[in-house]
C-alpha cells in the first residue's frame, strides 16, 4: 500500500473508533426526560436509571423538616403521580400546584429519590401573578430588623 | 422620535452594507481600484451609522423613552444607571445591535489598517466582512428590530431579568464574549479572501489572520472564564462549569481556535497543513454563528434564551449558506495547496503539534455531539433528553489529561528532527515535576485517577514551560552579561509570540489545577440554623448571626449574615442573600464568596423563617478556586504579550531569536499583520 493509502486507513479507523465510543458514551449518559405517566409506564425499565421528572407539585403532599432538611412532595401530570424524596431544602418559591423538574431514579419502593430540584419557570420572566405574593414571605423581615 | 431616527440609521447602514458588497466585488473583477475604494469605505460608513444606531439606544435607555421597544422591554425607572447602559446587551434585540457594532468595530480596524496592501486579498476580505455585516443588517432592520415604536408609551417598564442585574461580571462576560465571538469573522474573512484572490497558494497572508485570531483567542479565553465566574457568583449552585449548551457553545469555537493557533506555526515552519488550517478557520467561524443561534434562538431554554421567534430560520440559512459555500471554495482550492515540507521525524514539534490538533478536533466534536443530540433526538424520534455530565467528562477526561502533557512536550521539542539525546535532555527533567504534583495531590487526598493524573502533568508541564524561560534567560545571561530581569524582557520581547505563547500555557495549567483540585475536594453541607448556631464543612465553622431583610428601590433584600469563626474568634463575615424583584415570582440568589488563596468558602441562603428565628444555608467549601480566576488572566497576559506589535529591534539577539522563514514579502505590510 502506497503512503497516502495508509494514511487514509489510519483517518478511517481513527474516525470509526471515535464515532463508536462517542455513540456508546452517549447511549449510557443520556438522560431522559419523562412525566410521571411515562415513568409509571415504563415499568420495571423505569427503576434505577437517572431520569429527569417534569410536573405540577400535587396540593397538600410537601413536607419538609427544617432539621433533616428531609423534602417530600408527589408530582403529578394529571393521569400519573409519583412521590418524591429529596434531601435538602425547597427553593423559597416552591409552591403546591406549580412546575418542578427533579432529577434523580425511581427506585423499586417507587419512590423517586430526587438529587436536583428545579423550579420550572419560563424564561420570559413574569410578574406575580394573582394569587403569587411573594412579599407575604419577606415583609415581616423588612420591617423587623435592620441591615 | 429617537427609535425612528435610530431605525432610519439602520436601514441606511444596510444599504450601506450591499451597496460595498457589490461595487467590492465589481471592483475587484473589473480591476477599478476607485470602486474598491468605495467598498472600503461602506466598511467606514456600516461602522458610523451602527455606532449612531447604538448611541441611540443607549441615549434612550438612559432617558427611559419607553417609546422604544427594547427599552420598553428592558427598562424601569428604578435601575440603577448601570445596569440601565448594560442592559444594551441584556436582551436579544440589544445583543444583536451590539454585536454589529463590534463587528464594525473590528472590520474597520482591520481594513483600514490593511487598506494598502497590493492585491485582491484586503478587498476580498473587505467584501466578506460586508456580506456577514449584511446578515445583522437585515437581522436589525427585521426580526430583531430594537426600534419599533410603542404607543400608548408606558411610564415605567419591567426592567431587566433579574439575574442579569445581580452582578458586576454582567458588565464583563457579554462584551468579551462578543469581542472573542465576532473577532472570528476577521480570521475567516481573510481566508475567504485568500481563497477568492488565489493568494491562499503564498503563505504571507496568514500572518494577518494568525493575529486577528490571537487577539479574538485571548477575548474569547477571557470571556469564557468570565462567565464561568458569573455563574459560580450568581447562580448558587457552587459550581463554575456543568456542560450546559450555552457554555459550549462559548467553547466550540475556542478548542477550534486554540488547535489553529497551534497548527497554523506548523504552516508557516514546515509548509504543512495548509487545507487543515483552511477547515479550522471557516469552522471556528462557522462554530460561533451556531453559538449565536443555540443561545439566541430560544431553541434551548437558559437564561440566554431571551424570545422564541422568527430569528432561528435566519441563522440557519446563514449557517447553511456559510457551510455549503465555504465546502466549495475549500474544495476548490484544495489543489493549489502545494505541501512544502513533509513530517522528517515522530519525535518533533510537528509531531505534537499534530496530536494537539487531532485530540482538540475530537474534543471539539465530543463536545458538539453532546450538546447537538438532544435537540436531533427530540427532533427525529421527539423524545425529549439530556446529555448529562457523565458523558462529557467520561469522553472529555482522557483528551484534557493528553492535552495537558501535551502542554509540557510540544515546547520542549525542537522542530525537525530530536535526536536520542535531546529528547532525554529534554523530556525527563520534568517528570521531576510530575512526580512532586502527584504527591502533593496523593498526599492531600485525591483518589480519582483522572485528578491524580492530571496534578502529576500539570506539574511535567509547568516544569517544561518554566525549564524553556530559564534556558533561554541563561543563554542571553551567559551571551551578554545581561541581568536576570533584563534577560527576561529581552528574551520576551525577542520572541513575543513563543514567549507569549509559553505565558498562556502557565495559565491554562493554573485553571486546570484550580479545576482539578475544587472539583476534587469540594466538600458542603446545608443546615438549618437558629441564630448563634453554627455549621461546620472540611473543618471551616460558620456562625449565623441574624436573619435581616431591607427594601432597595428596585427590590427587597435578605440576608442571613455568617461568621466565619477559627479558634473562637470572628475572621470573617458574609451575607448570602436572596434578592426579591416586584417583577418575578422567584427571588434571586444571591451567594457570597470568601475567597483566599487556598481556596473558597461559599455561602448560599437556601430558606428563611418570615420572624428570622432561623435560616437554611448552604456552605460549600472548594479548594483553589480562584487560582482558575487568576490562571485565566495569565492566560490572557499570554494573548496580550504574544500579540502585541514587535518592538523596533536596538539589539540582535544572539540566542533567542528564531529564524524566520524566509517568504518573501510581496509589499510592505502595515501593522496589522506583524505578530
Amino acid at each position: 500500500m502506497s503512503k497516502r493509502n495508509w494514511a487514509i486507513l489510519v483517518a478511517v479507523v481513527l474516525v470509526a473508533t471515535f464515532g463508536w465510543l462517542l455513540y456508546g458514551g452517549l447511549n449510557k449518559n443520556v438522560v431522559f426526560f419523562l412525566t410521571p405517566k411515562e415513568l409509571l409506564a415504563k415499568g420495571a425499565d423505569g427503576y434505577d436509571v437517572p431520569v429527569r421528572l417534569g410536573g405540577m407539585v400535587v396540593p397538600g403532599t410537601v413536607q419538609w423538616d427544617e432539621k433533616t432538611l428531609h423534602l417530600q412532595f408527589k408530582v403529578t401530570d394529571d393521569s400519573g403521580t409519583v412521590l418524591v424524596h429529596e434531601t435538602g431544602a425547597p427553593p423559597q418559591m416552591f409552591q403546591p400546584g406549580m412546575g418542578v423538574v427533579v432529577e434523580g431514579k425511581f427506585g423499586r419502593d417507587n419512590v423517586f429519590q430526587a438529587t436536583n430540584l428545579m423550579v420550572k419557570h419560563s424564561n420570559e420572566y413574569h410578574p406575580p401573578k394573582p394569587g403569587e405574593k411573594p412579599e407575604e414571605m419577606y415583609k415581616t423581615l423588612i420591617k423587623g430588623s435592620t441591615p | 422620535m429617537t427609535g425612528m431616527f435610530a431605525h432610519d440609521a439602520l436601514l441606511v447602514s444596510l444599504f450601506a452594507v450591499l451597496f460595498g458588497a457589490v461595487i467590492g466585488t465589481l471592483g475587484i473583477r473589473g480591476h477599478r481600484q476607485d470602486w474598491v475604494q468605495l467598498a472600503f469605505g461602506s466598511v467606514y460608513a456600516n461602522f458610523v451609522l451602527v455606532t449612531i444606531a447604538t448611541l441611540a439606544m443607549i441615549y434612550a435607555l438612559v432617558t427611559h423613552d419607553y417609546s422604544v421597544s427594547y427599552v420598553a422591554q428592558v427598562g424601569s425607572n428604578e435601575t440603577p444607571l448601570f445596569y440601565t447602559v448594560i442592559s444594551l446587551w441584556g436582551a436579544l434585540e440589544g445583543s444583536i445591535l451590539f454585536w454589529a457594532w463590534v463587528l464594525g468595530a473590528y472590520s474597520t480596524a482591520v481594513i483600514w489598517i490593511n487598506r494598502k496592501r497590493a492585491g485582491n486579498l484586503v478587498p476580498w476580505a473587505a467584501v466578506t466582512l460586508l456580506v456577514v455585516a449584511l446578515f445583522f443588517a437585515i437581522l436589525l432592520v427585521w426580526p430583531a428590530n430594537p426600534f419599533h415604536s410603542v404607543f400608548p408609551v408606558p411610564s415605567d417598564g419591567p426592567g431587566p431579568n433579574p439575574l442579569l442585574q445581580n452582578h458586576i461580571l454582567m458588565a464583563v462576560h457579554p462584551p468579551l464574549l462578543y469581542l472573542g465571538y465576532v473577532g472570528m469573522s476577521v480570521p475567516f474573512a481573510f481566508a475567504a479572501g485568500a481563497m477568492f484572490s488565489g493568494e491562499v497558494a503564498s503563505d504571507d497572508w496568514i500572518r494577518i489572520s494568525r493575529t486577528w485570531t490571537m487577539i479574538a483567542w485571548g477575548f474569547l479565553s477571557a470571556a469564557i472564564i468570565a462567565g464561568m465566574w458569573w455563574s459560580y457568583e450568581v447562580l448558587g449552585w457552587g459550581g463554575y462549569w456543568a456542560w450546559d449548551p450555552v457554555e459550549n457553545a462559548s467553547f466550540l469555537p475556542w478548542l477550534t481556535a486554540t488547535a489553529y493557533l497551534h497548527s497554523v506555526m506548523v504552516q508557516e515552519r514546515r509548509g504543512m497543513l495548509k487545507l487543515w488550517n483552511l477547515n479550522l478557520m471557516v469552522g471556528t467561524f462557522v462554530l460561533t454563528i451556531l453559538g449565536t443561534f443555540l443561545t439566541r434562538s430560544g431553541i434551548l431554554s437558559s437564561v440566554h434564551a431571551f424570545t422564541t421567534g422568527t430569528i432561528g430560520y435566519y441563522f440557519l440559512t446563514f449557517i447553511g449558506i456559510v457551510l455549503v459555500w465555504a465546502l466549495a471554495m475549500v474544495g476548490g482550492v484544495s489543489d493549489k495547496l502545494k505541501t512544502r515540507g513533509h513530517l522528517e521525524s515522530v519525535t518533533s514539534r510537528e509531531t505534537v503539534f499534530l496530536f494537539n490538533n487531532l485530540f482538540l478536533t475530537a474534543f471539539m466534536f465530543t463536545v458538539l455531539v453532546g450538546t447537538l443530540f438532544p435537540l436531533v433526538a427530540e427532533a427525529l424520534r421527539g423524545v425529549k433528553v439530556t446529555v448529562g455530565q457523565p458523558f462529557f467528562d467520561k469522553m472529555t477526561l482522557p483528551l484534557i489529561s493528553a492535552l495537558i502533557f501535551l502542554v509540557g512536550v510540544g515546547p520542549a521539542l525542537p522542530w525537525g528532527s530530536a535526536s536520542r539525546d535531546v529528547l532525554k535532555r529534554k523530556l525527563l527533567p520534568p517528570i521531576a515535576g510530575a512526580v512532586v504534583m502527584g504527591a502533593i495531590g496523593l498526599a492531600v487526598g485525591a483518589r480519582n485517577p483522572y485528578a491524580v493524573l492530571i496534578f502529576a502533568f500539570v506539574g511535567y508541564s509547568a516544569f517544561a514551560n518554566l525549564r524553556e524561560y530559564w534556558i533561554g534567560m541563561k543563554a542571553r545571561h551567559a551571551a551578554h552579561g545581561e541581568n536576570w530581569g533584563l534577560a527576561l524582557t529581552r528574551l520576551v520581547g525577542g520572541n513575543r509570540r513563543r514567549y507569549g505563547g509559553y505565558v498562556a500555557h502557565l495559565g491554562v495549567l493554573l485553571v486546570a489545577l484550580g479545576i482539578a483540585a475544587s472539583q476534587s475536594f469540594r466538600r458542603e453541607r446545608e443546615a438549618t440554623l437558629e441564630p448563634g448556631q453554627s455549621i461546620t464543612v472540611s473543618g471551616h465553622t460558620a456562625r449565623l448571626k441574624e436573619v435581616w431583610g431591607r427594601q432597595e428601590p428596585q427590590r427587597a433584600v435578605i440576608g442571613a449574615t455568617m461568621e466565619v469563626v477559627e479558634n473562637g474568634k470572628v475572621v470573617a463575615t458574609a451575607d448570602p442573600r436572596m434578592n426579591f424583584y416586584p417583577t418575578q415570582s422567584a427571588p434571586v440568589p444571591t451567594p457570597q464568596v470568601i475567597s483566599s488563596i487556598s481556596g473558597d468558602l461559599y455561602f448560599n441562603l437556601m430558606a428563611f423563617d418570615q420572624n428570622g428565628s432561623h435560616a437554611t444555608v448552604k456552605l460549600i467549601v472548594q479548594p483553589l478556586v480562584p487560582w482558575i480566576w487568576f490562571g485565566g488572566g495569565v492566560v490572557v497576559l499570554g494573548a496580550i504579550i504574544g500579540v502585541f506589535p514587535k518592538r523596533k529591534r536596538r539589539t540582535v539577539p544572539a540566542t533567542a531569536r528564531q529564524p524566520v522563514p524566509a517568504v518573501p514579502l510581496p509589499l510592505p505590510t502595515t501593522g496589522g499583520g506583524e505578530a
